[in-house]
């Protein structure tokens, strides 16, 4: 498990997504900051009209604004890369015969995924409110249900958005995983998952199939908002985790049973 | 349970299928504990695939393997740690230095001793010839180069069965021979060496027992002195007296199948058994008068036997 997370952290790829995913509250901070119109209480996409009464929404603002493509991009890079870019590179064999244990390798590669998630979320949170503290005024928080905390608490909300988020890539992880196994070419198993995750926000935002909208893996992405009520609403975090789990135990399985016996001809 | 065996690789009618077409196609190999077994066949052949088999990477569709005695793929996690591997050629992370490459491949090793892992690593390196270069980047590293680290990757622990596939393809001849070095004293530690390569000579230097495959199809199998029977010596001589010489060679019961000139001299040609005493036949010749000036047993060529193996065999099964 070190093992994997030093190659994760030792590519520079890594570190450019990392990079990349800081930039995002970065270049809204700024885009806000230099505007010359002050946006209206409620205009705008959703908490970017509270950035500059209070820098710590820059983040939760920058999240809204990556979840529904940039962050699944990077999860799609790492999870399409798990199993296919082993194989692609031909180190797959290598792991195999050392030997590294069919299910050990799925499961030390899955948390790395999972690693790479919390560690980008929590960049994100933390830019966020480090750019957001430069720029804009800090204080205490007014909730979105108009309760008002502390700074010590809004940090805390921060660090349970990014774990929200990191629990809603659960199931695209291990859809990511699965796909993996099925191809010897990473970017095609990339932007597979890619694709599903945009399948499924698609489906999400079609009225004609709302019988299914609770079981899509995106359905819940959005509502780490309820994170900055008081109290939380836990209804959709509850949700949304045994969803996401169900996405795991489902599509674990599939990605062992598919990789269980499968020939390693790369 | 692992039986104790004679044999440390052993396959028992093994069959790949892809498709209809028979990759390897009933295989029944045996590979003695403690011999180098050169394992050869043109490119193409059902080598590599053999080898996925032997290693769990692929399951056969039919037939049955052992290796250091343990049944493949039930008993992989036991048999793995004890054989170092190199498959279809060298791969490694390429933005990882040579040290690092061979520190993750021992970490996903289930049974590798972490406390040993770094003294490991150096003396697989220094083994090699690759302590120098540990910190560069696999990806800059030439192909002689990984084919090295690929060798040290196979000596990370000490092992009792080494699976190298083509492990000179690639390095230049002064590596060539360097590699061939260390699989002599690798052998000589009394590891088995099972070798695969479409290089006759290579086989031929270092090998004591062989396999040919064509086609995905065993068609010959045994120690190397098992196979030069399978083809006669020849006795060459070259002397002033033809008559005479002839004469003193039907004695000995040799008959000559071909005579030509060399220069001054008669150059002779004649089938012999293994056993012939060519110290007796030089001393009857001269005490008979002739002149000597060449006198020689030439062991059969085992190229041109293989390539008439590789050749007619296919035709005939088809």
């Amino acid at each position: 498990m070190l093992s994997e997370l030093q190659v994760m952290f030792t590519r520079r790829r890594t570190w450019a997504m990392l990079a990349a995913i800081a930039l995002i509250p970065i270049l809204l901070a700024l885009a806000v900051y230099l505007s010359a119109d002050r946006l209206a209480p409620g205009e705008g996409p959703p908490f970017v009209d509270r950035v500059t009464q209070n820098g710590l929404f820059t983040g939760f603002a920058a999240m809204l604004l990556a979840m529904p493509l940039f962050l699944p991009l990077t999860v799609s890079v790492v999870a399409g890369d798990t199993i296919a870019g082993e194989a692609g590179q031909g180190t797959l064999r290598y792991l195999l015969i050392s030997p590294v244990g069919r299910i050990r390798l799925l499961v030390v590669k899955y948390l790395g995924t999972l690693a790479f998630v919390m560690v980008g979320t929590l960049t994100l949170m933390i830019a966020g409110a480090l750019i957001g503290a430069l720029l804009f005024p800090v204080g205490p928080v007014t909730l979105l249900s108009g309760d008002v905390i502390g700074l010590g608490e809004a940090m805390g909300r921060m660090a349970l958005v990014a774990l929200y988020t990191t629990i809603s890539m659960l199931g695209m992880l291990a859809i990511g995983l699965f796909i993996s196994t099925l191809t010897t070419i990473p970017v095609g198993a990339m932007t597979g998952v890619l694709v599903a995750s945009g399948v499924s926000q698609i489906l999400d935002n079609l009225p004609q199939v709302a019988v299914i909208h609770e079981f899509l893996f995106t359905h819940y992405w959005l509502d780490f908002a309820d994170l900055l009520r008081d109290p939380i609403e836990l209804s959709s975090m509850s949700s949304n985790l045994i969803l996401q789990l169900g996405y795991v135990a489902l599509f674990g399985s599939l990605a062992y049973g598919r990789f269980r016996s499968q020939d390693i001809l790369s | 349970m692992a039986s104790p065996s004679a044999y440390a690789l052993e396959t028992l009618e093994l069959t790949k299928s892809f498709g209809d077409h028979d990759a390897v196609s009933q295989l029944s190999l045996q590979v003695p504990t403690g011999s180098v077994f050169g394992f050869l066949g043109p490119n193409g052949s059902g080598k590599t695939t053999t080898i996925r088999m032997l290693l769990g990477l692929a399951s056969p569709t039919s037939g049955e393997v052992r290796v250091l005695g343990h049944p493949i793929p039930d008993e992989l996690d036991a048999a793995l740690p004890k054989v170092g591997a190199l498959v279809e050629g060298p791969a490694f992370y390429p933005y990882l230095s040579g040290r690092k490459n061979l520190m993750r491949f021992d970490a996903a090793d289930r049974f590798s001793d972490t406390s040993t892992r770094r003294e490991r690593v150096e003396s697989a390196l220094a083994r090699v010839g690759l302590s120098n270069a540990s910190d560069k980047k696999a990806g800059e590293y030439s192909l002689g180069m990984k084919q090295r680290l690929g060798l040290a990757n196979a000596l990370l622990k000490p092992r009792q069965l080494l699976i190298l596939d083509e492990p000179t393809n690639g390095l230049d001849p002064q590596g060539t021979r360097e590699v061939r070095n260390l699989i002599r004293s690798l052998a000589a530690e009394g590891i088995t060496i099972f070798l695969s390569s479409h290089l006759l000579g290579e086989i031929e230097q270092v090998c004591s027992h062989v396999a040919v495959m064509s086609e995905g199809k065993l068609v010959a199998h045994g120690s190397l002195d098992e196979l030069r029977q399978g083809t006669s010596a020849r006795l060459i001589l070259e002397v002033n007296l033809v008559t005479t010489a002839k004469k003193v060679l039907k004695t000995f019961g040799i008959t000559p199948t071909d005579t030509s000139r060399v220069g001054s001299l008669s150059r002779v040609v004649a089938p012999v058994e293994g056993g012939l005493d060519v110290g007796a036949l030089n001393s009857a010749l001269v005490s008979a008068g002739v002149s000597v000036s060449t006198i020689l047993v030439e062991q059969p060529n085992l190229e041109e036997y293989f390539v008439g193996l590789t050749g007619e065999g296919f035709e005939v099964a088809r």
